[in-house]
């Protein structure tokens, strides 16, 4: 159907997980920010989860479109 | 609800989640030739694709929000309409309705009971889902706009129309495929944006066996919590956190107040297979796939996540509700904050009721005029009898006023991400119900325009046009159909009881649904007229229950009982489980018995590819663990599985 749904899905995780990450290593300093959070740098670690799943939707697609 | 506010960075991530759904849409719209693209996507979509928009259409924002408050209002049972209900159904479904909805080449639910039956069912199916699509994405659009506006004080008006014109924008341009493929996109957006707020929550509360023991002291005390309105009310203390058992005690030894029959039959069978199975919702995605193969694994493949959706949709509700009976976590479930104004108002007005020794129902209906809250029974109960409220000061009263506000147990997911989330993780949370509103939507638009155009207007308006005039036609409709959605959303903001009413009206149109398929599609000898006139008497007849029966609480009226009050059930759920047994039974015995006393319509050969018993069985190319049965029977076990372990 023209449009393999992986290529959109990929590339918008990678993209949320690249912001999400570089937000996390931007204010990794800032404990006030993480209080909420319980201490944890959630946008660092699930950015980095995001990345993933996203990287592995574009390999995903790749492979299918060879 | 206090509000939030979002940085540059929130809605960077919701810009970009608007341009790939707006993108994908556009990507799309060259493959957009015939009618057929449009509405059926022409058939050519993968299982996995379909099963997951099969899934996502369903979960709409109202889902989402609704099942969280369930999970704090009644705990780990409301894992039934998962386990009980839609699992047990789209197996159904994939196993033995699919063979027809796909083979028999329909193009629509309500075409098919034209094919099976007659105009007539076709008529009533399809003109009263039309209508119940409209109403169903104006209340969730209502719902959202409204959401919006207290959590981030964005207009509702212009939410509203952002909102729907995102939808426009991309089900115009690609049709039913791109809303098929932008749902697959929204459901890995709404799992993956709350799943981080519910692993922090669990994280907080202090996982899984903190929850569960919280909450079986939660169940000793329910009214501390607002949970029930009289004092003495008690349950066992596994009444939040064991599905079966406190079922099997009986209506009053569980939070929902409901009896197995209703729960299994009502519930399970009735309700679910009637969703799952006739909606044309969820059924149009499966009617998508590309090969007959693809259209019943679709309901297997949305099967395995469906299965494991209450540890991301119920499961902050009970997070929430233990947290509130945790000291320290400073969190109650969310309720309408009385300003300062109103409290002074509440308390002069208490005072006045306890000094005079004013009756309960006078003193509830000052001190709701006084603050425009709703309160719990047996603490406004206490308040009135304890010498104590003439004598205590201003401060401790509007502390036990405030404690009085009933619930508003659609907060609770909302509570739990602002409690956890940071700036980032906001905007992805905030995305998720952006996605969860948008796939519910666009399913309630692509199936209006498909059932406007193909079982409407080519059938009873303009028959024998062209594709081309059909094609524009699905485009004209689907611009109506979102304006249609929006009146319907303000109307919804305005006349709330309308709303219920509709809502109701709906719920008897729904009940009987099942009867009729079930019989039309394993019975050969069920005629056109049996089937008509058991949908129609089955719809009267739950009209006619509603107006006979009542839940214990609740005022004769809008809510049941206003003919004569024959029967009084223990709550509003299982008066409406009991609603749908009883029409299911009514349509079920009247289209047979009409069935057998007519004379049939159809010959068997019509009927072929229509009825189970005169369909040839079809060669399976499958190994047997592909085939759908061997899937379907390996799920099941799964299911069953889960309810045992949560027994």
């Amino acid at each position: 159907m023209g449009l393999d749904i992986r290529l959109p899905i990929g590339m918008m995780f990678t993209l949320l997980g690249l912001i999400l990450m570089g937000t996390g290593l931007f204010t990794a300093g800032d404990a006030g920010m993480y209080q909420q959070s319980l201490g944890i740098n959630v946008n660092l670690w699930w950015g980095a989860f995001l990345l993933i799943f996203g990287v592995i939707m574009l390999l995903m697609w790749r492979k299918a479109s060879k | 609800m206090t509000q939030v506010h979002l940085t540059f960075i929130d809605f960077s991530i919701l810009g970009l989640y608007v341009a790939f759904v707006i993108g994908i849409g556009f990507a799309l719209k060259r493959h957009m030739k015939t009618s057929a693209d449009f509405f059926l996507s022409g058939r050519n979509i993968p299982a996995w694709v379909t099963g997951l928009a099969f899934l996502s259409a369903n979960l709409g924002a109202l889902e989402l929000v609704g099942m969280a408050a369930s999970g704090a209002k009644y705990g780990i049972a409301t894992c039934h309409f998962y386990w009980v209900g839609a699992i047990p159904a789209m197996i159904f479904l994939a196993v033995f309705m699919m063979p027809f909805y796909y083979g028999s080449k329909a193009r629509s639910v309500p075409e098919y009971l034209k094919l099976r039956f007659d105009e007539r069912a076709r008529a009533f199916n399809s003109v009263s889902f039309a209508v119940m699509t409209i109403f169903a994405s104006g209340i969730s659009l209502n719902a959202l706009a409204k959401l919006l506006h207290q959590l981030l004080n964005w207009d509702y008006n212009i939410c509203l129309w952002v909102c729907s014109f995102i939808v426009l924008l991309y089900v115009l341009k690609g049709g039913l495929t791109s809303a098929i493929y932008t749902e697959v996109l929204q459901f890995f957006m709404i799992v993956l944006g709350f799943a981080p707020v519910v692993w922090l929550g669990l994280k907080d509360a202090g996982g899984w066996m903190a929850v569960k023991e919280k909450l079986s002291g939660v169940a000793m005390h329910p009214v501390t919590y607002n949970l029930v309105s009289e004092s003495s009310k008690t349950f066992q203390p596994d009444a939040w956190i064991s599905a079966w058992k406190p079922l099997l005690a009986g209506p009053s030894a569980n939070p929902m107040g409901i009896d197995l029959f209703a729960m299994v039959f009502g519930l399970g069978f009735v309700l679910s297979f009637g969703y799952w199975c006739t909606n044309f919702l969820v059924v149009q995605r499966a009617m998508a796939a590309k090969d007959m193969t693809a259209a019943r694994n679709t309901p297997l493949v949305a099967a395995v996540p469906k299965m494991l959706f209450p540890l991301l949709v119920i499961l902050p509700g009970m997070i929430a509700l233990a947290l509130s009976a945790t000291a320290g976590k400073e969190y109650r479930l969310p309720q309408t904050i009385i300003n300062e104004a109103h409290m002074t108002t509440a308390i002069a007005s208490i005072k006045q009721s306890a000094s005079v020794h004013a009756d309960y129902d006078a003193t509830t209906k000052a001190l709701s005029t006084a603050s425009g809250a709703s309160f719990n029974e047996a603490k406004v109960r206490d308040l009135l009898d304890s010498p104590a409220t003439l004598n205590s000061s201003d401060k401790d009263l509007s502390i036990r006023i405030q404690d009085a506000v009933v619930n508003d147990y659609d907060g609770v997911i909302l509570s739990l991400v602002k409690r956890y989330c940071p700036t980032g993780i906001l905007g992805l949370a905030l995305t998720a119900l952006l996605a969860s509103f948008m796939s519910g939507m666009a399913g309630n638009v692509t199936a209006f325009n498909t059932v406007w155009t193909y079982d409407l207007y080519q059938a009873y308006i303009a028959p024998d046009k062209s594709d081309e005039h059909y094609a524009w036609m699905g485009r004209a409709v689907t611009v109506a159909g979102i304006l249609l959605s929006i009146a319907a959303a303000y109307f919804a903001s305005m006349w709330t009881n309308a709303m219920d009413i509709i809502q109701l009206v709906f719920g008897f149109v729904n009940a009987p649904l099942f009867a009729t398929f079930l019989l039309g599609m394993f019975w050969s000898r069920t005629t056109a007229t049996g089937a008509f006139v058991g949908l129609v008497a089955g719809t009267a007849s739950s009209a006619l229950f509603h107006a006979c029966t009542i839940a214990q609480g609740n005022l004769p009226g809008v809510k049941g009982a206003y003919l004569a009050k024959l029967w009084v059930l223990p709550s509003d759920m299982a008066q409406n489980f009991w609603l749908a047994s009883f029409a299911f039974i009514v349509c079920f015995v009247l289209t047979v018995l009409i069935s057998l006393t007519g004379k049939r319509t159809k010959s068997d050969e019509e009927l072929k590819g229509l009825v189970y018993s005169l369909t040839p069985k079809q060669k399976v190319s499958q190994e047997w663990y592909a085939r759908p049965e061997f899937i379907g029977i390996v799920l099941l076990i799964v299911c069953v599985f889960l309810n045992y372990l949560f027994w």
